[in-house]
């Protein structure tokens, strides 16, 4: 629709007696809903093609005087110059009120025990357009239900055939996984199969269905619209910062919802950000700080656990210096709570602190300009011509993004893709690069190289460092580079899997140089909801908050040399660390681990020494800075469960306790405003091209290659019962190379032992010929994957029989 | 009705590919045109599945012609002509539309029903005959009341005659 209303041609139409100029090819409902007129609906929506299926939008329309012998559908009649459109006629009326009559002739009218209830499109309109007896006295028909699966409940009885969720499944999700099967009366929504519905946005069916035939599965039965109050929010999973609503009852989340904001999530949410809130319930919450006694651990109060935190680090400060001091962070923590963190670990003289936990490069400088984030605006990603994606998958990193590549994808545009392995896309990709991992650098280079030569600019010197690839034909890279070359809105976007390769900062340095050779703008799908706040509030090693440089110990040096004392801010380390096993072995070796967790986990019990319990999501008030700079404000909802407070309370009085200067912060604003005072209008950087990152050795052997999975990205996914029960969920498997299985002698379903380090976990196998022969996929974030090695590192690979 | 053939569990033969692409050649080629041969596609591939259109058999012709499975699921539940139930060796379709109706298609119905001790929808237990739901109009209405029995129309029906025709199916 929104492409229709830009247009500027004009003409002029009377509506329900007002004389407007509107766009030429609008359609009559989308030039009413511009105006504030309602016109009922409940296949129309401006997201999705129009069917015109219901008939409950007709209108009473003349056109040259005359009226138009029957009422017309409003969401498929465009305007035309002196068209007279009545929407409330006594004509308009009647045939309004007809299609009422017919749509609840097999409508259950169950309101009372149904969820949607009180905001159903249907109740609203019958109320409005239906007659208060039925005349008809035949039986109504009954539709079987079927399971589509842990986060969408089924009334399918209930169904008007609006067919809104086929078209959104098939035009928005890109997945087509529901159809209308049969005819006539005996239609039915469904999947015929029963394979269920599986799309990282499909949560969104629940919003867009009118009726009650679709409804939240763990929302069920929980609260009534009506009860609930309901508080802008900001999803906390990924770097896009989704607008919410969060729906509150006596204190509790009880759903989350979309609030639209075209320059980010338009009205969609990914299914992350829907159902993770159930984590902030769940039954493994923290709820009273714990002391480690030995083996024991003490429930304590607040004050006397924040003394035990102070005296632990003060005596670590007074036996091995400051420096024996670190702080990991969560990257998708406050900007307030990284702003305390970055403010006490500074007052305690040390630098060493870092939300980079997936990171396995750092030999690249923070840049001193600004943030890591995306140049390109989110809403303009819909309209590039050329989008290269380097090491990412964002149909799980950031699934509203990937929306908008999609879009670019349709509309012509070409989405390329350098990466390790082939993923599920819903799309077509223009072209997929797919190179050994250890080969991506080189890879790179080489398209830069490629790249140099069709602009007729000189080759970048640096370039030769890195030999021709040889798993990619030099017909391929020519190709991309014929694409890159030309002209166009272009962009270069690099992901979750350069952020955890063991090159990355050749790959960030590559890709920023392809950008430039390109003339394209360059972006980072940054981890977590908050790197962008961790590089303004200073909580990074090598830039202070008031952005003077350091040299402090980032999330890796921190673990290969161990430190006496950990503060851990939101992480469970035998997941979120890029290797958990490291991390494991350095928190061991500590004297104190100081956790603030909303979680209480067996790793933590096991790693830490002092446990904080945290407010969760919904609990606390904060900001967020998403990859376009955007500073996105949350007030705090519900009350923290239990002892829990919001981490920046905790920070307050532990630097209160310290003796910390300027910690009387008496809200989170104050906090905000200070670093938003000192950011000034710090904007996204992109990585420097000025100075090359030395090509390296790529390490030999069998190489693991994986990313957190969708719903294993954060503590809070993972505590997310319904989330946690789809397919994405399931148990890691490994994928590998037809070859490498056979010369393993693996077949599909047998086992394998991955061993990293010390660390050796049993999967399943799946071949898969999209994996390049010499490494496996292997995702982290998962139940099985806890406490491996690197997610993209060395392992080894042995048969281990088919059973378990 | 069904090929004398074993029926093809999955996959296309490449007969079927050939006549599916000579299908394909009337068509515009594009997206829309490749969603225009499914009707086609799926009546050469139910022929040769015996008479009906097992999941694999359908999910080949959607990989076929690009599309996604549930735009063919959509088209084979659509059409009556279609089954994506097993059915048995042969398919009787009486006529139930206004024309046959008013010449006493509810009795003919009822006594089919009756012989095979079987409801309209259902297969008799030796797999022989499926009694097809609700078949519209087969446009032979001067024949009223008539049905389809696998590929040959039958028409002017009567208990005796429904009884002979029934009873020579093998
Ligand atoms: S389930 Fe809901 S959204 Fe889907 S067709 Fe039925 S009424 Fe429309
Ligand atoms: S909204 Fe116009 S026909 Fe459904
Ligand atoms: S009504 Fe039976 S053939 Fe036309």
């Amino acid at each position: 629709m929104s492409a229709v209303v830009e247009n500027t041609e004009k003409v002029s139409i009377e509506i329900d007696g007002q004389t407007v100029e509107v766009p030429k090819g609008a359609s009559i409902i989308a030039v009413a809903d511009e105006l504030g007129i309602d016109i009922p609906r409940f296949c129309y929506h401006s997201k999705l093609s129009a069917p015109a299926n219901c008939r409950m939008c007709l209108v009473d329309v003349e056109m040259g005087g005359r009226p138009v012998p029957k009422p017309l559908p409003a969401c498929i009649t465009t305007v035309a110059d002196g068209m007279v459109v009545r929407t409330a006629s006594e004509r308009a009326l009647k045939a309004q009120q007809g299609v009422m009559e017919f749509l609840l002739i097999n409508h259950p009218l169950d309101c009372p025990i149904c969820d949607q209830g009180g905001e159903c499109e249907l109740q609203d309109l019958a109320l409005g357009y239906g007659r208060s007896v039925s005349r008809f006295v035949e039986g109504k028909r009954v539709v079987k239900d079927e399971n589509l699966g842990p986060l969408i409940a089924t009334e399918m009885t209930r169904c008007i055939h609006c067919t809104r969720c086929v078209r959104f499944l098939d035009e928005i999700a890109g997945t087509s996984e529901l159809g209308a099967m049969h005819r006539g009366e005996h239609t039915e929504i469904g999947t015929l199969v029963g394979d269920g519905v599986h799309s990282e946005l499909s949560g969104n069916i629940i919003d867009l269905c009118p009726v009650g035939a679709l409804t939240s599965r763990p929302y069920r039965f929980t609260a009534r619209a009506w009860e609930m109050t309901s508080h802008a929010g900001i999803a906390p999973h990924d770097c896009l910062g989704s607008n919410v609503e969060l729906h509150q009852l006596r204190g509790r989340i009880k759903r989350v919802v979309p609030r639209d904001n075209e320059a980010v999530n338009e009205c969609w949410i990914s299914d992350r950000d829907r159902f993770s809130y159930e984590g902030a319930v769940s039954e493994n919450r923290l709820l009273a700080p714990l002391l480690r006694d030995g083996d024991q651990w003490h429930e304590v109060d607040w004050q006397t656990a924040l003394e035990a935190v102070a005296n632990a680090l003060r005596d670590t400060v007074d036996a091995h210096g400051a420096e024996a001091v670190g702080s990991l962070i969560s990257p998708s923590a406050t900007l307030e709570e990284m702003a305390l963190h970055s403010a006490l670990m500074r007052a305690l003289g040390s630098d060493n602190i870092d939300t980079r936990l997936q990171r396995a490069d750092f030999r690249d400088a923070t840049s001193p300009q600004g943030f890591p984030g995306i140049e390109t605006d989110f809403s303009e990603l819909d309209n590039q011509d050329t989008v290269l994606l380097i090491g990412s998958y964002p149909r799980q990193e950031q699934p509203l993004l990937n929306h908008r590549l999609r879009k670019a994808a349709l509309a012509g545009g070409h989405v390329l893709a350098i990466n390790p392995c082939g993923f599920d896309w819903n799309f077509d990709l223009s072209q997929e690069l797919i190179a050994h991992v250890a080969e991506l650098p080189a890879v790179l280079a080489a398209t830069a190289r490629e790249l140099a030569r069709k602009k007729g600019l000189e080759e970048p010197a640096a370039l030769s460092a890195w030999q021709t690839p040889s798993s990619v034909s030099a017909d391929k890279i020519e190709q991309l580079a014929v694409v890159l070359a030309s002209d166009g809105k272009k962009t270069v976007l690099s992901g979750a899997l350069v952020e955890g390769h063991p090159a990355g900062a050749e790959l960030r340095y590559l890709g920023a140089l392809i950008a430039e050779l390109s003339g394209a703008a360059y972006g980072a799908l940054t981890p977590g909801a908050n790197s962008a706040g961790a590089w303004l509030a200073g909580a990074l090693p090598d830039r202070r908050p008031d952005g003077s440089a350091a040299r402090g110990l980032n999330a890796q040096s921190m673990l290969t040399n161990p430190l006496k004392a950990y503060l851990l801010h939101g992480i469970e380390p035998e997941h979120d660390c890029h290797d958990p096993q490291l991390a494991a072995q350095a928190f061991a070796a500590a004297e104190h681990v100081i956790a603030l967790s909303s979680w209480d986990t067996p790793a933590l019990r096991e790693q830490a020494s002092i446990l904080l319990p945290l407010a969760a999501f919904g609990e606390t008030a904060g900001t967020f800075v998403n990859a376009n700079g955007h500073w996105q404000i949350f007030g705090g909802v519900g009350q923290p469960l239990g002892e829990a407070r919001p981490g920046w309370r905790v920070l307050r009085v532990l630097g209160n306790i310290l003796g910390t200067p300027g910690f009387d912060y008496e809200a989170p604003d104050q906090i905000h405003a200070e670093v938003k005072t000192r950011a000034g209008d710090a904007a996204v950087a992109r990585p420097s091209v000025e100075q090359a990152v030395a090509a390296q050795r790529a390490s030999d052997g069998m190489q693991r290659v994986g990313m957190p999975a969708l719903y294993g990205v954060d503590a809070l996914s993972r505590h997310a019962p319904a989330l946690q029960a789809t397919d994405q969920a399931q148990p890691a498997v490994v994928l590998l190379n037809p070859s490498d299985a056979v010369a393993q002698g693996l077949t599909e379903g047998g086992k394998v032992s991955v061993t990293q380090g010390s660390a050796s976990q049993t999967f399943a196998v799946h071949p898969d010929e999209r994996v390049p022969a010499g490494s496996f996929w292997l995702a982290g974030g998962l139940s099985n994957t806890a406490g491996l090695g690197a997610m993209i590192g060395s392992a080894t690979l042995v048969a281990a029989g088919t059973d378990a | 009705m069904s090929g004398a053939a074993k029926p093809v569990e999955e996959g296309l033969t490449e007969q079927e590919r050939i006549e599916i692409d000579a299908w394909l050649t009337r068509f515009p080629d594009s997206a829309e045109g490749k969603r225009s041969a499914v009707i086609p596609a799926l009546h050469i591939v139910q022929h040769n599945s015996g008479g009906w259109l097992p999941r694999a058999r359908m999910d080949a012709v959607a990989e076929y012609l690009e599309l996604a499975p549930t735009r063919v699921y959509e088209v084979a539940t659509f059409y009556g002509m279609f089954d994506v139930e097993p059915v048995g060796r042969h398919k009787v379709n009486i006529c139930t539309n206004i024309s046959c109706m008013l010449r006493g298609s509810n009795e003919i119905v009822e006594y089919a029903e009756k012989k095979l001790g079987i409801r309209l929808g259902e297969t008799t237990s030796d797999g022989r005959i499926t009694l097809k739901r609700e078949e519209e109009c087969l446009a032979a209405c001067a024949g009223a009341p008539m049905m389809l029995v696998d590929e040959v129309y039958y028409t002017e029906l009567t208990p005796e005659k429904i009884d002979q025709i029934l009873d020579e199916l093998e």
